[in-house]
C-alpha cells in the first residue's frame, strides 16, 4: 500500500540498521518524544535492529498518559451528570481515574460518546440544545488546532451549550524540563513529526543550541524511525547538535500557519501538571479570557479538585528517560493494562503498555530471518 | 402479532416444517452425529454495506456449525422487536434472511417474536439456534492441532468490522468497504470432500484474527508463529485502520475462517479454497511451532522482528492522534 509499504521495507530497514552499526563508536541515549513512535518501535522491533551501545528511552509524548488524574476525575464527574453529553476520543474511555473510567460511567447511565473530531461534538451541541455537550480536549499541538476551531466556531455561532474540558500540553517545555534535570541522560531526540507538521521546527533550534543536543524531526513508520536514529547518531558521533528534518514529506520549517493562528486565537500558554511528571511551567494551553465561557471546569465548578498518584508507580522516571519499563518491580505483576498503577500503563501508547503488550516474555525482541513459514 | 408472523415471517421463510404452524418443528435426522449451536445478533446499524442483521444471523449460525465440519440443516430465529420498528424494516430483514438461508442451503424451521417497549431495544435483536449433521468421523478441534501444521485464512481480513464502523459513525472512505459476510459451510464441505485433513477450523469474528488464534493456541497449549506480511488485508481497509489507529488483526470478519492443516496437504487445500468464491484470496499466514503452556501467538513484523500477538481485553478504541 502506497505511503506505508515503502516505509516498512525489510531490505531497506537492514540497510539503515547496518549504517547505524557502522558509524556507532560509543554509547548514546536517544529519546523518542511521541507515544506513537514508542508504540511503532516496540511493535515492529526497531530497537532490536540497533547496536547494543544505543539505548532508546521513551518520552512523555503520549497524551492519554500525561493527562493528570484529577482531570480524569473531573471528566468522570461531568460525564455522570444527567444534563451532559460527554464526548471524547476513544482511547480516553478506558483510562482509570481514582475510582472508575468513562466506560463505567457510560454503563452506569452517563451519556458518554466517542467522537472522531471536536466538530462532531459541536454538531451534537447544536442538535441537542437542551443538553450540555462537553468535549474532552486533550493532546499536544497536534489536536490543538481542531479543538481551537471547534471553540472558535461555537463562539461565532453563539452556541451556549458547548464546553471543553481542556488539558492541552506542549512538547518543547517538556523537553526543556527533561534536559534541565540533574539526572538527565538523554543526548539526542527524535522530535514528533506530526507535532512539527503543525508547529514547524524553529522552536527546537534554541533547545538544540542551549543543551547541545541533536534533534531530528521524525516520522512514524519503522524506516522513518531508523533513519531519524541514524541522523541523530551521525550528529552525536560528529559532535554536532542541530535540528534536522527526516520527515520532510510532511513537515516544513515554518509548519502550518493557519493551524498556528487558530491555536493562538483561542488558547494561551499556561502552566500544566503532567501525569507522572508534575508541574511544568509554560507547558500547556488554556482558553483565552474571551473564550472562558466555554471552559467546562468553570461551568461545572470543578477548578479546585486535586489528586495524588499511587507512590509505587515510577512512570515519572520512565517519561523522563531515567528508567525503562522492565526496571519497575511492579511491571506485569501488580501493574498491568487491566489494573494500571499509573500513567505509562494506562494507554496503548504508553511505554509500559507497549512493552507489556509486545515484549512481556523475555524470549522476544530478537531479530529473526524471515521465510520460516513457507 | 398474528398478522405480522404470517405476513412477514411465514411469507419469507415458507417450508413444509414451518408451514405446520405447530409449537415445534419435527425434523427428520439424516445422520448419527448432530452439531448444535446458538448465537445472538445485536449489530448497529441494522443495515450496512454488504449485509444486514438478518443475513448476518443466518451466516453466523451456519458458520458456527460449519466449523465442526457439519452440514447445516435447520435454523431457529427469535426476534426481539422494539416497539415502533417500521414494518418495512422487518420485511426487509426477513427477506434478507430468506435469501441468505437459500444461499447457505439451510431451512428456517421455527421461530418466535417478542415486542419490547420503545427505548428498551435497538430496533431488533435476533437470536438463532442451528442444527447440522456430521457426515464424517473426523474430529475438528483445537486439541487436534499438531506442531508443524500450517495456518491458513480464506481471504482478506477486517472488511466487516470497518464496514459496520463506517456506517455507524458516518465515516466516508474513498472507496466503499463492504462487509465480508458470507456462509462458509459449502467451502468446508468441499475441503472435506477433497480429503484435506482439517485439524482445526474457526471462523474469525469479534476480536479478529488475533482473538481467534489466541483462543486456539491457548486451548491447544501450542505456540504459533505468523508473518504479518503474509496476511491479506485490502489497501482500503489498511488505510482506514491507519487513520483511526486500529489494527486490522483485531477487526471483526463475518465470512472468514482460519484453517489448521498438515503441510503435505497445502497444495490441495489451496486449490479447493481458491476455486470457491469465499476462498479466492486464501493464503498461508503462519505455522504451528512446539508445545507452549502459555499458548502464545507470535508474529514476525515486516522488518523481521518477532513479538507477541496478544488478545485485546476489550474493543479497540480509535486513537487521539
Amino acid at each position: 500500500m502506497k505511503y506505508l509499504d515503502e516505509y516498512r521495507d525489510p531490505a531497506l530497514a537492514r540497510k539503515i540498521s547496518r549504517a547505524i552499526h557502522r558509524i556507532t563508536t560509543k554509547p548514546h541515549v536517544i529519546m523518542e518524544i511521541c507515544g506513537g513512535q514508542t508504540h511503532a518501535i516496540v511493535k515492529f522491533g526497531v530497537d532490536v535492529l540497533l547496536p547494543g551501545q544505543i539505548t532508546l528511552v521513551h518520552g512523555p509524548g503520549c497524551p492519554v498518559c500525561v493527562t493528570p488524574l484529577e482531570l480524569i476525575d473531573k471528566a468522570l464527574d461531568i460525564a455522570a451528570r444527567p444534563e451532559v453529553i460527554f464526548c471524547s476520543f476513544g482511547d480516553m474511555l478506558r483510562v482509570p481515574g481514582s475510582g472508575k473510567d468513562l466506560l463505567t460511567v457510560k454503563a452506569e447511565g452517563g451519556d458518554v460518546r466517542i467522537v472522531y473530531s471536536p466538530l462532531d461534538a459541536l454538531s451534537l451541541a447544536k442538535a441537542n440544545p437542551s443538553r450540555q455537550v462537553v468535549f474532552f480536549a486533550i493532546g499536544f499541538e497536534t489536536t490543538a488546532p481542531g479543538n481551537a476551531m471547534a471553540v472558535y466556531q461555537a463562539y461565532q455561532q453563539q452556541i451556549k451549550n458547548f464546553f471543553m474540558l481542556v488539558s492541552h500540553v506542549l512538547v518543547p517545555p517538556a523537553m526543556r524540563a527533561i534536559l534541565s534535570s540533574p539526572q538527565n541522560r538523554v543526548e539526542g531526540f527524535l522530535a514528533a513529526g506530526h507535532v512539527c507538521a503543525v508547529m514547524g521546527y524553529e522552536e527546537y533550534i534554541p533547545i538544540a543550541r542551549e543543551f547541545k543536543v541533536p534533534i531530528v524531526v521524525t516520522g512514524f513508520e519503522p524506516l522513518d524511525i531508523l533513519q531519524g536514529i541514524l541522523m541523530v547518531v551521525r550528529q552525536l558521533e560528529q559532535g554536532r547538535y542541530e535540528v534536522e528534518n527526516q520527515y520532510s514529506r510532511a513537515v516544513k520549517r515554518g509548519g502550518n500557519a493557519p493551524a498556528q493562528e487558530i491555536i493562538k486565537e483561542v488558547f494561551e500558554v499556561a502552566p500544566r501538571k503532567w501525569r507522572g511528571v508534575g508541574d511544568i511551567p509554560h507547558s500547556g494551553l488554556k482558553l483565552r479570557e474571551q473564550y472562558q465561557s466555554f471552559d467546562a471546569e468553570g461551568r461545572f465548578g470543578l477548578s479546585g479538585m486535586t489528586r495524588e498518584e499511587p507512590e509505587e508507580c515510577i512512570s515519572g522516571l520512565i517519561l523522563q528517560g531515567l528508567k525503562k519499563p522492565g526496571e519497575c518491580p511492579a511491571f506485569g505483576q501488580r501493574c498491568t493494562p487491566q489494573h494500571p498503577l499509573g500513567a505509562t500503563m494506562v494507554s496503548s501508547e504508553g511505554a509500559c503498555a507497549a512493552y507489556y503488550r509486545y515484549r512481556r516474555f523475555t524470549d522476544f525482541g530478537k531479530p529473526r530471518e524471515r521465510g520460516v513459514i513457507s | 402479532m398474528h398478522e405480522m408472523i404470517s405476513g412477514v415471517f411465514h411469507a419469507a421463510f415458507q417450508n413444509p416444517m414451518l408451514d405446520t404452524r405447530h409449537d415445534a418443528a419435527v425434523l427428520a435426522s439424516p445422520g448419527q452425529r448432530l452439531a448444535f449451536t446458538t448465537d445472538s445478533y445485536v449489530v448497529h446499524p441494522l443495515f450496512f454495506p454488504g449485509g444486514d442483521i438478518g443475513s448476518l444471523a443466518v451466516y453466523g449460525t451456519v458458520n458456527d456449525l460449519a466449523m465442526s465440519g457439519a452440514r447445516p440443516l435447520f435454523i431457529s430465529t427469535g426476534f426481539i422487536i422494539e416497539e415502533g420498528l417500521p414494518m418495512e424494516t422487518l420485511v426487509r430483514i426477513a427477506r434478507s434472511m430468506s435469501a441468505a438461508a437459500q444461499k447457505a442451503c439451510v431451512q428456517i424451521v421455527t421461530g418466535d417474536t417478542k415486542v419490547v417497549e420503545r427505548g428498551k431495544g435497538d430496533g431488533v435483536y435476533i437470536n438463532t439456534a442451528g442444527i447440522g449433521v456430521l457426515e464424517h468421523d473426523s474430529v475438528i478441534s483445537p486439541l487436534e492441532v499438531r506442531p508443524g501444521d500450517l495456518i491458513l485464512v480464506n481471504g482478506d481480513l477486517g472488511r466487516h468490522g470497518m464496514a459496520v464502523m463506517a456506517s455507524r459513525e458516518g465515516l466516508e472512505y474513498e472507496s466503499e468497504i463492504t462487509s465480508d459476510s458470507a456462509p462458509l459451510a459449502t467451502l468446508v464441505q468441499k475441503l472435506m470432500g477433497a480429503g484435506v485433513p482439517l485439524h482445526c477450523l474457526r471462523d474469525i469474528t469479534r476480536g479478529g484474527l488475533s482473538a481467534t488464534l489466541n483462543e486456539i493456541a491457548e486451548a491447544a497449549g501450542l505456540n504459533f508463529l505468523i508473518e504479518e506480511d503474509l496476511i491479506p488485508v485490502r489497501a482500503d481497509v489498511r488505510g482506514a485502520c491507519e487513520i483511526l489507529g486500529l489494527d486490522p488483526l483485531y477487526v471483526a470478519c463475518e465470512g472468514r475462517l482460519v484453517l489448521f492443516i498438515p503441510e503435505p496437504h497445502l497444495k490441495q487445500a489451496l486449490a479447493v479454497l481458491r476455486d470457491d468464491p469465499c476462498g479466492k484470496q486464501a493464503a498461508v499466514i503462519g505455522r504451528v511451532r512446539g508445545p507452549d503452556p502459555r499458548g502464545l501467538v507470535c508474529s514476525l513484523s515486516p522488518i523481521g522482528v518477532e513479538r507477541v500477538l496478544d488478545m485485546l481485553s476489550g474493543e479497540q478504541l480509535p486513537r487521539i492522534c
